[in-house]
C-alpha cells in the first residue's frame, strides 16, 4: 500500500514537471514537488532509501550552491553517481521534486547503488530535511542576517539548528527498519566552519566532526565589518579575534571562558585571489596537502572549496578526485557565471545579504579593470520582503570605484540611495527599475571588449540570467 | 556662526545594529557635513557612562532578544538616568525598533520576562508571544505635516521613537533635517538649512508609498 503511494506520487510529480515545461512555467521543480508530497508527505524519505550511497544536506546562510556543486563533482571524479537538487530548489518540495524525476516508474532510483544525494538545503528546513532525509553529513557553510522577516534573527536560526541535531539520529539507518542502509553503525558526521563562532559551536559535546577554516594572517581585515552577527561567545562574552577574514568569520577565542576557533582538520594557506576570477592556495586536509588552483574568484569561493573538501574527507572519499574536481570547478547558477553579449563579457553575481555582497565586493575590487556595474535589488518573498539590508553591506570600499552604474530591480531607488550615502558619485548612476531595459543601458555604457559586472538579488538573478542566456545563445536551466 | 558642531551619542553601534539601522548615522553625517556642520559621533558601548550634557543628540537601534538583554541591563544601570536627564533637557533622541522599546518603560518578551528600560518613553511593549505572526512590511504614516515611510512610534519632547526598524532617515529627507534643526536650535538658538539635493530620497519615498 505504501509503495502503491510512492509509485502514484512519483508518477503524479513526473506528469506536474511535464506539464509545467509544456507550458513554459519554467522546470517544474516547485509544483511536481508540491503534487508528490501531497498524494505522500513521506515520499522524500520513501525515495531517499533508494540512495545507495545516502546523502549528505548542505546548509548556511552563504555558499550553499556552489558547495554542493563542488562536492557533487568530486563525487562523481570519485566514481560515485551524485543526485544534486537545483539551484533554489532547495525546500522539502524541490528535494520531493529531484528524488521524484531520478525515480523510475517503479519507483527507484537509476544507478542506485552508486548514488549519493548531495543536497543543499534552506536553513529553515534543515530540521525537517534531516528527519526525513537522516544524511550521512551536514555542512553549515556560516550563519549570517539573511532575510530577517523570514527567517528570523540569526539567533533563532542556530537554536533551531542546535535542536534538530540534538533530535538527529545516532545511526543513520535506525528507525527506518528496512530498506537499504546507506551507512549503517556511522554517526551523522557534522561538517563544520571553524571560523565562524556560531557554526563551530555546533560541533561542540559531539563527536565525528570535521572542521575547515583558512590560515592566512595576511587576509586579516584588521576590523569586524559592520555585516558581522555572531560577536558574543556561547558564554555570553565579547569575542576577540586574531584575524578576521570576512564578517564574523576568522580565527576568534574568548577572553572569558576560552573557548576558542577549533583547529580545522581542511584548511587553506597561502591563498592568492589573484583578478578575482580564479585563485590558488595550499590545500591541507588529513590526506595531506596539495596546490590548488581554481577557476572561481573570491575569498568566499575558498571557503566553498574547503566545506566541499572536508564534506569529501567525512565521506572518506580520496584525496586524487577532490583536487581533481576543484582544479575543473565552473560556475554554479547566477555564481560568477560569465555571458559573451555583444562583445562584451558579463559577470554575474549574485548577492542576497549583507555578508555575501561585502564579499562579492571584495572580489570585483580585486580587478582594477571593472568600470561598469549593474546593480539589481528586488523585493519578492525569495529576496526578503525587507531591503533595510543594504544598509548593512559596505558600498563605502566601492565609492569611486565605477566609471557607469545602472541601478534597477523593484527597489532601484532604494539602492540608488544607498549608493549616494555611500558616496558614489551620484552623476555616474542611472536608476531604471525594469531589468531589461537596464541591461540595455549597462551594456551601452561597458566599452566592447570591456568587461560589465552584474550584482542582482535573487529574482532579479533570475530575470537577468534568463536574458543574458537568450543574449548569449544558451538553453535555459531547466534544460542544461 | 562659523561651522557649527554637533555631537552625536550612538548608543551600542555594534550591539544594536540589525536592521540597516546605521544608516540613520549615515543619513544624519552626509545631510551635516554638505551643510557644514561637524557632526561628531561617538560610539557609546557596553559599561561606559553618559553624562547628560555630553551630546546634542542620540540614537540607539534595533538587535537581536540576546543583544537586548545585555544592552537592557547596561542601560537602566550605566546610562538611563543620564539619558532621561538629557531628554528632559531637549536634547534630540531617536530610538529605532528595539531601540525605542528599550527606550520605553519595559519590554515584555515572548517568555514572559520583562526587560526594564531608560524611561524616555512613558510606554511599554509587549511580544504577542511566541506563535504569533511577525509583524513585517513596509509601513506609511502621516505625521504632523508631511508622511514619514516606515513610521509609527512616539514623541516626547525631541525624543521620537519609532517602532519600524532600519533605515528610517535616509528615505525621509525631511524628518533627518528636523532632527538637526532641533539640535541646532537647541544648541546656537536658530537653525538654517540649506537645502540639498533630495531626488534620490524623494525617489526612494515614492517608491514606498506606491508599495502600500
Amino acid at each position: 500500500m505504501a509503495r502503491a503511494r510512492t509509485l502514484a506520487s512519483v508518477w503524479a510529480a513526473k506528469t506536474a514537471a511535464l506539464a509545467s515545461r509544456r507550458l513554459r512555467r519554467g522546470g517544474g521543480t516547485a509544483i511536481s514537488g508540491l503534487v508528490g508530497l501531497g498524494l505522500n508527505p513521506g515520499l522524500v524519505h520513501d525515495l531517499a532509501r533508494g540512495l545507495g550511497q545516502g546523502c549528505v544536506l548542505v546548509t548556511g546562510t552563504n555558499g550553499k550552491t556552489t558547495t554542493t556543486r563542488l562536492l557533487s563533482e568530486m563525487a562523481r571524479a570519485a566514481g560515485l553517481s551524485p543526485l544534486v537538487n537545483a539551484s533554489g530548489s532547495n525546500l522539502m518540495r524541490g528535494l520531493a521534486s529531484t528524488l521524484a524525476l531520478a525515480a523510475g516508474h517503479d519507483g527507484a532510483l537509476d544507478d542506485g547503488e552508486r548514488r549519493l544525494g548531495v543536497f543543499e538545503v534552506d536553513e529553515a528546513t534543515l530540521p525537517l530535511a534531516l528527519a526525513e532525509l537522516r544524511p550521512r553529513a551536514a555542512v553549515f557553510t556560516n550563519l549570517f542576517r539573511d532575510q530577517l522577516d523570514r527567517y528570523g534573527e540569526v539567533d533563532a536560526v542556530a537554536a533551531r539548528w542546535r535542536q534538530a541535531l540534538a533530535r538527529a539520529p545516532a545511526d543513520p539507518s535506525s528507525g527506518s527498519g528496512q530498506g537499504p542502509s546507506t551507512s549503517s553503525g556511522q554517526r551523522l558526521a557534522l561538517v563544520l566552519n571553524a571560523d565562524d563562532p556560531a557554526v563551530a559551536a555546533l560541533g561542540e559535546g559531539r563527536d565525528n566532526v570535521t572542521y575547515f577554516g583558512v590560515d592566512d594572517k595576511k587576509l586579516d581585515r584588521g576590523h569586524l565589518e559592520h555585516a558581522s552577527d555572531s560577536l558574543s561567545c556561547v558564554c555570553g562574552a565579547r569575542l576577540e579575534y586574531d584575524a578576521v577574514y570576512f564578517g564574523h568569520v576568522g580565527r576568534w577565542r574568548c577572553p572569558a571562558c576560552g573557548r576558542a576557533r577549533p583547529k580545522p582538520q581542511v584548511s587553506a594557506s597561502k591563498v592568492n585571489l589573484k583578478d578575482g576570477r580564479s585563485l590558488r592556495f595550499v590545500l591541507a586536509s588529513p590526506a595531506g596537502r596539495a596546490n590548488v588552483e581554481m577557476g572561481l574568484g573570491g575569498l568566499y569561493n575558498v571557503y566553498n572549496a574547503l566545506a566541499a573538501t572536508a564534506a569529501a574527507s567525512a565521506l572518506g572519499l580520496p584525496q586524487a578526485p577532490v583536487t581533481d574536481a576543484l582544479a575543473a570547478a565552473a560556475a554554479a547558477f547566477g555564481r560568477q557565471e560569465a555571458f559573451e553579449v555583444d562583445g562584451r563579457r558579463v559577470e554575474l553575481f549574485l548577492a542576497k545579504n549583507p555578508a555575501g555582497l561585502n564579499q562579492v565586493l571584495q572580489t570585483l575590487l580585486l580587478d582594477p579593470g571593472r568600470k561598469t556595474a549593474l546593480l539589481a535589488l528586488n523585493d519578492g518573498i525569495a529576496d526578503g520582503r525587507d531591503v533595510s539590508w543594504v544598509w548593512d553591506a559596505d558600498f563605502e570600499v566601492a565609492a569611486g570605484r565605477f566609471e557607469a552604474v545602472v541601478v534597477s530591480g523593484t527597489r532601484a531607488a532604494d539602492l540608488a540611495l544607498r549608493l549616494k550615502y555611500a558616496d558614489w558619485d551620484e552623476t555616474t548612476i542611472e536608476v531604471e527599475p525594469d531589468i531589461g531595459e537596464a541591461l540595455e543601458a549597462a551594456l551601452a555604457a561597458t566599452p566592447a571588449g570591456a568587461c560589465l559586472s552584474a550584482v542582482p538579488t535573487y529574482t532579479a538573478m533570475l530575470t537577468l540570467r534568463e536574458l543574458l542566456a537568450r543574449r548569449a545563445g544558451r538553453a535555459p536551466f531547466w534544460q542544461q | 556662526m562659523s561651522e557649527p558642531t554637533l555631537r552625536l551619542g550612538h548608543l551600542y553601534p555594534s550591539l544594536m545594529n540589525v536592521y540597516g539601522d546605521r544608516g540613520n548615522i549615515t543619513c544624519l553625517q552626509r545631510r551635516c557635513r554638505l551643510r557644514g556642520i561637524d557632526l561628531q559621533v561617538t560610539s557609546l558601548d557596553l559599561g561606559e557612562g553618559l553624562e547628560p550634557e555630553a551630546f546634542d543628540l542620540l540614537f540607539i537601534g534595533g538587535a537581536q532578544d540576546r543583544e537586548q538583554r545585555v544592552v537592557a541591563a547596561d542601560l537602566t544601570q550605566a546610562k538611563g538616568a543620564a539619558l532621561r536627564e538629557a531628554v528632559e533637557d531637549g536634547a534630540v533622541f531617536l530610538g529605532v525598533c528595539g531601540g525605542y522599546q528599550l527606550a520605553g518603560r519595559f519590554y515584555r518578551g515572548a517568555a514572559g520576562e520583562e526587560l526594564a528600560g531608560a524611561g524616555v518613553f512613558d510606554l511599554y511593549t509587549l511580544h504577542p508571544g511566541a506563535g504569533a505572526k511577525r509583524l513585517i512590511g513596509n509601513l506609511v504614516a502621516e505625521w504632523e505635516d508631511y508622511t514619514l515611510v516606515g513610521f509609527e512610534g512616539a514623541r516626547y519632547r525631541n525624543a521620537f521613537g519609532s517602532y519600524l526598524h532600519g533605515p528610517l532617515l535616509p528615505k525621509n529627507p525631511a524628518f533627518a533635517d528636523r532632527l538637526i534643526s532641533l539640535a541646532l536650535e537647541r544648541r546656537y538658538g536658530e537653525a538654517t538649512l540649506a537645502p540639498l539635493d533630495d531626488a534620490l530620497e524623494l525617489q526612494a519615498h515614492a517608491a514606498a508609498l506606491r508599495g502600500r
